[in-house]
């Protein structure tokens, strides 16, 4: 090792980039569950790579023969099936693990001083996961994709004076067709791909530079050992990489075993409206985005005004940008600030809840529903600033609890 | 106190899953999902079903793949179409043209349609015709309303009114009629899902696999946190110990 080890380090810093990472980043002892989020997350982008690159082998972007194609795979390819399952349901997985990462964001006070970047670039990627979501969603040009395409494109059509303009040239014809599909997929497996792995290095670098925080919302580094270590940290390798190899086993086990015996989540990660060829003649009875994007789509319907509806769902996307200097309190955990742990309780509920609504037919008997869970989304971040900074707190312990 | 957000997330999914229970009109095919179901629904929908109906996505040899079929079965059951080819997809007899002169509409192709509809819903379809003077072909159907198709089904399973009475006894039992329906049912199922005796011949060996590998690795983590745990244990002795002296 350590021969070739030294020419390679005097060309490359492998054992420097080795110990500011791995060996030499002092991660908090106390991560729970919910700090498995992020490596697993690494772990399905870089198999949506793996399973995307086979994908598009096989697959041919016309509207004539993109339908053909997936169905290709799925009944004339060796293992067809497990790369295009792999590739959808990796979707789902992606967002219940993004809604989890996030949602832990939440409730220890990640996004708080000095970690506003690291938030905001995480946040980022998430918008532009939804972007590449919506563009894989349209390739397989079932009748969904057709519908849901020229409904989402029709949202730029909003925008003032260059609107009508910009739909043209996002659908690359006057509806969604061949040219839409080819630059979806341009779109899908390299521009969009490549900011969001950029994104992903810039989010590990800020983490590194900021440390982790924890579900104590304890600053680690204020209280160092005799050797300059963090008294409550550990190195991140090897205590967090095998703790994350164990979280890596449970989470593959989930995966193939909804790849194996439910690979459509009965129509929710795979919805029957896929299975239909694409067709402009025949409409489908409402047009409804997967469960993730489900939310936004709700709080869109919630105003019955097509510009106000786009308005507020931007504005929804865009609050939480604000979060780090929305919330004033300076306790960061939920641990030890009753109040606001209750008001992420009810948002969280209020999200999934309007993830089921935008999933049901536009019914009047929804859009109480849909205001009212707009309503409290909203409220969360307009009465953040307010009561954090009167909310009680409980004592906040010196070290951390294990 | 930790609970409280988990409570709340799996009030959130229970909200969830309350919203994708289907609707409960629908009858449920009973049937064994198994190949000999699927051979036999197979053999069903080439007699009945392929004269008009395409399984285009299914080429004739997957039957002999999946289902373990001998190609001769496959030519003598099956391949009943003049021209079909053992390794192209499932071709129905009538041309398209032809269809569309004689219902209107051309028979749809049945590749995705369980995936698309549902077994449950394509099985209540498959029952729920009535005689209806009134149309063109003499048939409704209580849950495609003036639907093209007619009921070519009737002989074996009996004439109804749209008010449930039987009109003309079949030449099968309603118990046989209703099970062989449920077989086309399941050997279209397995049309839309063709990958599904594979996955579930794999399944047990992947996730065995899986979560042997998940017990060493949790294992391995155990054995590598026992330092990080003494160290703690060791802490609070002394803390314990720091409190029992102050008290003194």
């Amino acid at each position: 090792m350590s021969k070739f080890g030294d020419w390679l380090n005097e060309r490359f810093p492998a054992r420097e980039m080795m110990r500011e990472h791995m060996t030499e980043y002092y991660a908090p002892k106390n991560f729970n569950i919910l700090y498995y989020t992020g490596s697993l997350l690494l772990l399905m982008i870089v198999l949506q790579l793996v399973s995307g690159f086979l994908l598009m082998a096989h697959y041919v972007p016309t509207s004539k023969d993109a339908f053909n194609s997936v169905q290709g795979i799925m009944y004339d390819t060796k293992w067809g099936w497990l790369i295009r399952y792999m590739h959808v349901d990796g979707v789902s997985l992606i967002f219940i693990l993004l809604y989890l990462h996030m949602g832990r964001g939440l409730l220890y006070g990640s996004y708080r001083k000095p970690r506003e970047l690291l938030w905001i670039i995480g946040y980022v990627i998430y918008i532009m996961m939804m972007g590449e979501a919506f563009f894989g969603y349209i390739l397989p040009f079932g009748n969904l994709s057709y519908w849901a395409g020229q409904v989402i494109t029709s949202i730029i059509h909003a925008v003032p004076l260059i609107g009508p303009g910009l739909t043209t040239l996002a659908r690359g014809g006057p509806g969604v067709g061949t040219a839409t599909l080819e630059r979806f997929l341009a779109l899908h497996a390299v521009l969009w791909f490549m900011i969001i792995a950029a994104l992903i290095v810039l989010h590990i670098l800020a983490l590194h530079q900021v440390g982790s925080n924890n579900p104590d919302g304890i600053e680690i580094k204020k209280l160092k050992g005799p050797d300059g270590h963090p008294l409550d940290g550990i190195p991140f390798h090897p205590y967090y990489t095998v703790k994350d190899l164990f979280g890596v086993g449970v989470w593959l086990t989930i995966f193939a075993a909804i790849i194996l015996y439910a690979p459509t989540m009965h129509g929710v990660f795979l919805e029957r409206t896929t299975f239909f060829r694409a067709n402009p003649m025949v409409g489908l009875p409402d047009v409804t985005p997967p469960w993730y994007l489900a939310p936004y789509y709700a709080m869109l319907r919630a105003v019955p005004n097509k510009y106000y509806g786009i308005a507020l769902m931007f504005l929804a996307i865009v609050l939480p940008f604000f979060l780090p200097w929305l919330d004033r309190n300076p306790v960061r955990s939920s641990r030890y600030r009753p109040v606001y742990r209750i008001m992420i309780l009810v948002m969280g509920i209020t999200f999934f809840t309007l993830a089921w609504v935008g999933e049901q037919p536009p019914l009047p008997k929804y859009f109480l529903i849909e205001r009212l869970g707009a309503a409290i989304y909203i409220g969360f971040y307009v009465l953040l600033p307010i009561i954090s900074s009167i909310e009680p707190t409980k004592k906040v312990p010196e070290r951390v609890r294990s | 106190m930790r609970k409280t957000w988990t409570g709340g997330l799996v009030a959130a999914l229970a909200t969830l899953g309350l919203g994708f229970a289907q609707a409960a009109t629908l009858a449920t095919p009973s049937y064994t999902f198994n190949k000999p179901t699927v051979i036999a629904g197979a053999k069903l929908f080439a007699d009945h079903c392929s004269a008009c109906h395409a399984v285009s996505s299914l080429r004739y040899d997957r039957l002999a793949a999946d289902l373990g079929m001998t190609k001769a079965e496959i030519k003598k059951d099956i391949m009943l179409p003049g021209g079909a080819n053992y390794l192209q997809g499932m071709r129905p007899t009538m041309t398209q043209a032809d269809a569309k002169k004689w219902f209107g509409l051309p028979p749809p192709n049945l590749s995705h349609m369980v995936r698309a509809q549902g077994a449950r819903w394509i099985y209540t379809y498959l029952t729920s015709f009535y005689w209806d003077p009134k149309r063109p072909s003499g048939w409704n159907n209580h849950i495609f309303p003036n639907v093209a198709m007619p009921d070519i089904l009737a002989p074996w399973g009996g004439t109804y009114a749209k008010n449930g009475k039987l009109l003309q006894a079949g030449r099968e039992s309603p118990a046989l009629y209703h099970k062989q329906v449920a077989e086309i049912v399941a050997f279209l199922r397995y049309a839309s899902d063709p990958s599904v005796f594979e996955r579930r011949a794999i399944g047990r060996y992947v996730l065995g696999t899986l979560i042997l590998f998940t017990i060493l690795a949790y294992l391995l983590k155990k054995d590598y946190w026992r330092d990080i745990h003494n160290k703690d244990e060791a802490e609070k002795a002394k803390d314990a110990k720091k409190a029992g002296s102050a008290k003194v």
